[in-house]
């Protein structure tokens, strides 16, 4: 009976977020022309209701081509990988006190795990396009890589310090009083940086650029495997969004309603602030961004940490 | 330092793109909401009446050498009260630039061009206009101009020199003043 109603919650969650990356692809577009004067699509059905059937329609119409120049085997087995190495994380997310589907002692470090597996797709699909473009869009999410994978598991350091335990509910528990995002601001800050950096998400969009590298690794994808891909992204949004509300908003805590409202509500509000900097910022060069990172956050994440640590040992 | 002053103006930025939530949105509805063309916009090419109901166009083929794009073909017949008409009149959209040169060449004020630009079609042959399609029932723009009350030229009805600023023509083969 136990195991029957996990397996039932699982799939829920699992379906749930899957079927909210597919509207969020609808959602970015609306909001983006709301920030920008504009309308999105607003033409199939009710104020655009339908533009996300017709987007599923053109996309598993649209002819799966495998080029005959790539590594097949490889071409093929990225955008899976693509797809499921931040799904997974969403298991490690606890929607409530008792709404989770693994409640892993090590969730930090599985999230952290699966956050640097999420390069691997970029390249694999980088590399087994054999097209130029494909291969800078790669080698440029390498770089990335090397800046933000630095500061983004010492940002979340402070909290697991504050927590005394890597396990999320018991991180959220420890925010009963104050929200990590006050005493962990630099980490809160930080990580925010780094989340945006391993969604690919502007300004941090080196690896598909559509200006310069006309949509960089994923040139050569199209179909289904374009659209893993691009569910891919907005599933590592709402992946990311959730765990800065676990990590640093207090989870599923507030007043008056529901805890699950309340952990929604914060996620679709992370979400809706990464549309918002896609709209605002630029994006830079790639040895900036690599500055930035290694000049910038990573000494702030270091001095966070410290500063974290030296006020638990005055408290004990 | 200036690591500081950068994100105090990208939050800045952020900032000013949020706020725009609340302005009004600039994009134009356009086929529910019709689009203002000045009187003067040159969009679709038409072929006007005179007041009498008559074609204005006499068929001088200045349109068709005025065209840059050469998009305009005509041929010249003659009507029985001895007046020009064009036989056939057709302008292909497809090669039209709607630069107007046809209507500045005009000396009828037959061509013109009115505002509309609603002349997609789904197949190319469909975007050749032959006279029928050309051809309106009023005067277009200049309501009361007709040709041949301005100009010495002959029809039936009306001889060299009957206009009312129009001297009468010297026969040349006569010596009586």
């Amino acid at each position: 009976m136990e195991t029957k109603v996990l397996i039932i919650e699982s799939i829920l969650v699992l379906f749930l977020t899957l079927i909210c990356a597919t509207i969020m692809s609808i959602v970015e577009r609306r909001v983006l022309g709301l920030l920008q004067n504009r309308y999105g699509p607003n033409r199939v059905g009710w104020q655009g209701t339908l533009q996300i059937v017709a987007d599923m329609i053109k996309i598993l119409f649209k002819e799966d081509w495998i080029p005959m120049f790539s590594r097949k085997a490889i071409f093929v087995f990225a955008p899976i990988l693509s797809f499921l190495s931040l799904f997974l994380v969403i298991a490690i997310v606890p929607i409530s006190s008792n709404f989770v589907i693994i409640d892993l002692d090590i969730g930090i470090l599985f999230f952290l795990m699966m956050a640097s597996l999420s390069v691997y797709p970029v390249l694999f699909a980088g590399w087994s396009s054999n097209n130029k473009y494909a291969l800078l869009g790669a080698i440029r999410a390498t770089a990335q890589t090397l800046t933000y994978e630095v500061f983004l598991g010492l940002s979340l350091m402070g909290v697991v310090a504050r927590a005394q335990s890597f396990n999320m509910i018991d991180i959220v528990n420890s925010q009963i009083l104050l929200w990590n995002c006050i005493p962990q601001f630099f980490g809160f800050v930080t990580f925010f940086i780094a989340g945006l950096a391993l969604c690919h998400r502007h300004p941090f969009d080196q690896p598909e650029s559509e200006q310069e590298l006309s949509d960089g690794y994923h040139i050569e994808y199209s179909g289904m495997k374009f659209g893993l891909f691009f569910i891919g992204e907005y599933i590592s949004i709402i992946i990311v969004s959730s765990l800065i509300t676990t990590m640093f908003f207090g989870g599923w805590f507030g007043f008056g309603l529901s805890a699950i409202f309340w952990f929604i509500f914060k996620t679709m509000f992370f979400a809706f602030l990464f549309i918002l900097i896609r709209a605002s910022l630029p994006r830079p060069r790639y040895d900036k961004i690599m500055l930035f990172g290694w000049k910038f956050c990573f000494p702030l994440t270091l001095i966070n940490l410290v500063f974290t640590a030296f006020f638990m040992l005055c408290k004990a | 330092m200036s690591i500081i002053k950068i994100l105090v103006s990208q939050i800045r930025s952020i900032w000013l793109t949020f706020i725009n939530i609340f302005s009004k949105r600039e994009t134009i509805m356009y086929p529910e909401k019709s689009v203002y063309l000045a009187p003067r916009y040159r969009g679709r090419v038409i072929l006007s009446r005179n007041l009498n109901g008559e074609e204005r166009c006499v068929a001088c083929n200045l349109c068709a050498v005025a065209c840059p794009v050469g998009c305009i073909s005509l041929k010249k017949s003659i009507s029985k009260t001895n007046r020009w008409y064009p036989k056939f009149f057709r302008i292909n959209f497809s090669r039209c630039i709607f630069c107007g040169l046809c209507e500045e060449a005009c000396p009828t004020a037959a061509i013109q061009l009115i505002p509309d630009f609603e002349l997609s079609e789904y197949k190319r042959q469909d975007l050749v206009y032959e006279k029928e399609d050309l051809l309106i029932s009023g005067p277009g723009k200049y309501s009361d101009y007709d040709f041949y009350h301005f100009s010495g030229v002959e029809i039936e009805g009306k001889k060299k020199g009957n206009l009312d600023y129009e001297s009468n023509p010297i026969d040349v083969k006569t010596l009586l003043p």
